[in-house]
């Protein structure tokens, strides 16, 4: 079926596979809001939220459309669009990740092989940081355009955070980057479910632990969570916010750790490898959704780690918050570089 | 019209579009996030042209990084109408006047050069601006203009620190 030189069904299937993804890790994020809150309970030694429905398992429901149903108050001076636009762009950012992460291997449904990943470009990485790069406008415009001096300091300090823990972020990359020679993270993962190959992070363990801090400062985690310190800037970029825009800033954070997991699952654990299992043995259908459980597996621990780390290491100050990231990862990234780079060029020599 | 026309054109009119928004916004904010929409759309007109690495590089650099700093410096200044001196609808006039008159003269140069003539913008086709081949002809035929530029980059970041250092 081609109209308009178009290929309409590849179009229609790639659609349907982007609105599971994304429609997944909404789920997933409203499910983390209530994972946040229970796992906080458990380190402190308290019951967390347990009214609503079983175990409280329909509190984010509650929470959602209490969100929802809350007054909308756009402030008098504020720049009405850009100040709409702000938490839109958050949200988009962290969405468009997706695109790139390869979910599992292939399903064939009606004659049809399709790949469950939206796009296997040949440089996704490159990709996703591009992404992560533009996360930063949702953050700015929105405190520039509340018009408030605490809103406009919390944006300038989440988006040179940002800046800062990219750097090192992407110097730990290049040492994976050369032991693949790939940027399409499809490849990524095959090299690492090839039967003789351990997973990256075996090759890589200072690479991840540099790749592991930055992802923590780019999602505004604590103890990087400068840009949200309620004991200097009141609330943050979002101050100004109420109802469903603000529900859409808490919410992207929870998409962006999502997503990262899912990155660092790929790029370091494997992605949708099951260990110690030769996934050609199965039926392709079977080994495929086995995959998906897999990745989803590992994006569960680490967004757990995340929560562990929120709940027992308190905030940094921002220069040391500056330091680390300039003084330290940048330094450890480079010297991570620089080995890896001997390593491989003395084992090509041999 | 195939996929590929239909994309070009919207990329040139959004291009065309924002780049006429950055110079009409009375906001300096404003400015600056149209032409973060004229960068995306430069990008969308590398990937017709098959240059990825091309296009994912501009975004990274110049909308991830170099506007997010103008941002910073704009949002931290702010500038508003009506504090910022107007320049007088003749200076204006001239202006326009003047920047035709260039635009004219490029546009005919453009046309007359004879390396120009008959040729066509290979769309989505040819494997020169893909990141493998690229790389691959960054390090063996222009080394040296490769490395001098990476000399001029570590001089550029030198004489920041230096300026930095200063007060």
């Amino acid at each position: 079926m081609t109209l308009l030189a178009i290929d309409w069904i590849l179009l229609i299937e790639k659609l349907i596979l982007i609105a599971i993804i994304v429609f997944a890790s909404l789920g997933i994020a409203l499910y983390t809001t209530f994972a946040e809150r229970k796992v906080a309970a458990i380190l402190q030694d308290r019951p967390g939220p347990n009214r609503a429905g079983p175990f409280g398992l329909f509190q984010p429901f509650a929470d959602g459309l209490k969100l929802i149903m809350k007054e909308e108050i756009i402030p008098n001076t504020a720049n009405k669009f850009l100040f709409v636009l702000g938490p839109g762009l958050a949200m988009t950012a962290a969405l468009m990740t997706c695109a790139v992460i390869p979910w599992s291997s292939q399903v064939h449904i009606f004659d049809r092989t399709i790949d469950l990943q939206v796009a296997d470009i040949n440089i996704g990485i490159l990709y996703v940081f591009g992404v992560v790069s533009m996360g930063v406008y949702g953050i700015m415009i929105g405190g520039w355009a509340s018009n408030n001096k605490f809103s406009l300091m919390a944006a300038l300090r989440g988006a040179s955070q940002a800046i800062s823990y990219e750097l090192a972020m992407g110097l730990s990359l290049i040492a994976v980057l050369m032991l693949s020679g790939s940027l399409s993270l499809k490849t990524i993962v095959d090299q690492q479910m090839a039967p003789g190959h351990l997973w990256n992070v075996a090759y890589q363990p200072l690479g991840f632990l540099i790749f592991f801090i930055c992802a923590l400062a780019e999602c505004n985690r604590t103890p990087f969570d400068l840009p949200e310190a309620e004991n200097e800037l009141n609330f943050g970029y979002h101050q100004e916010y109420s109802s469903m825009k603000l529900g859409f800033y808490l919410f992207s954070e929870y998409v962006n750790m999502i997503m990262s997991s899912a990155i660092m699952a790929s790029l370091f654990f494997g992605g949708f490898d099951i260990p110690f299992l030769d996934e050609s043995t199965l039926a392709p259908n079977l080994a495929a959704g086995l995959g998906v459980l897999a990745l989803l597996v590992k994006i569960v621990i680490f967004i757990f780690v995340f929560m562990w780390i929120r709940w027992t290491v308190p905030r940094f100050r921002y220069d040391q918050l500056m330091n680390l990231g300039w003084k330290k990862m940048i330094p450890l990234a480079l010297v991570n570089m620089l080995i890896t780079g001997a390593v491989i060029l003395w084992l090509q020599g041999k | 019209m195939s996929t590929i026309e239909i994309l070009f054109f919207f990329l040139s009119a959004l291009a065309v579009f924002s780049a006429i928004m950055v110079l009409v916004s009375k906001n300096p904010v404003h400015s600056v996030l149209w032409l973060i929409a004229v960068f995306f759309a430069i990008s969308g007109h590398y990937v017709l042209l098959n240059a990825q690495f091309l296009a994912i590089v501009n975004l990274i650099v110049y909308a991830g990084a170099i506007m997010v700093l103008f941002l910073f410096v704009i949002m931290l200044m702010n500038l508003n109408s009506e504090t910022e001196p107007q320049k007088h609808i003749w200076m204006k006039l001239a202006g326009v006047i003047s920047g035709g008159c260039f635009l004219m003269m490029l546009i005919s140069l453009v046309r007359q050069a004879v390396e120009m003539g008959g040729r066509k913008a290979m769309m989505a086709e040819g494997d020169t601006g893909l990141i493998k081949n690229l790389g691959k002809v960054l390090f063996s035929e222009y080394v040296v203009p490769f490395e001098i530029t990476s000399v001029l980059f570590l001089s550029a970041m030198v004489g920041a620190v230096v300026i930095g250092k200063k007060n």
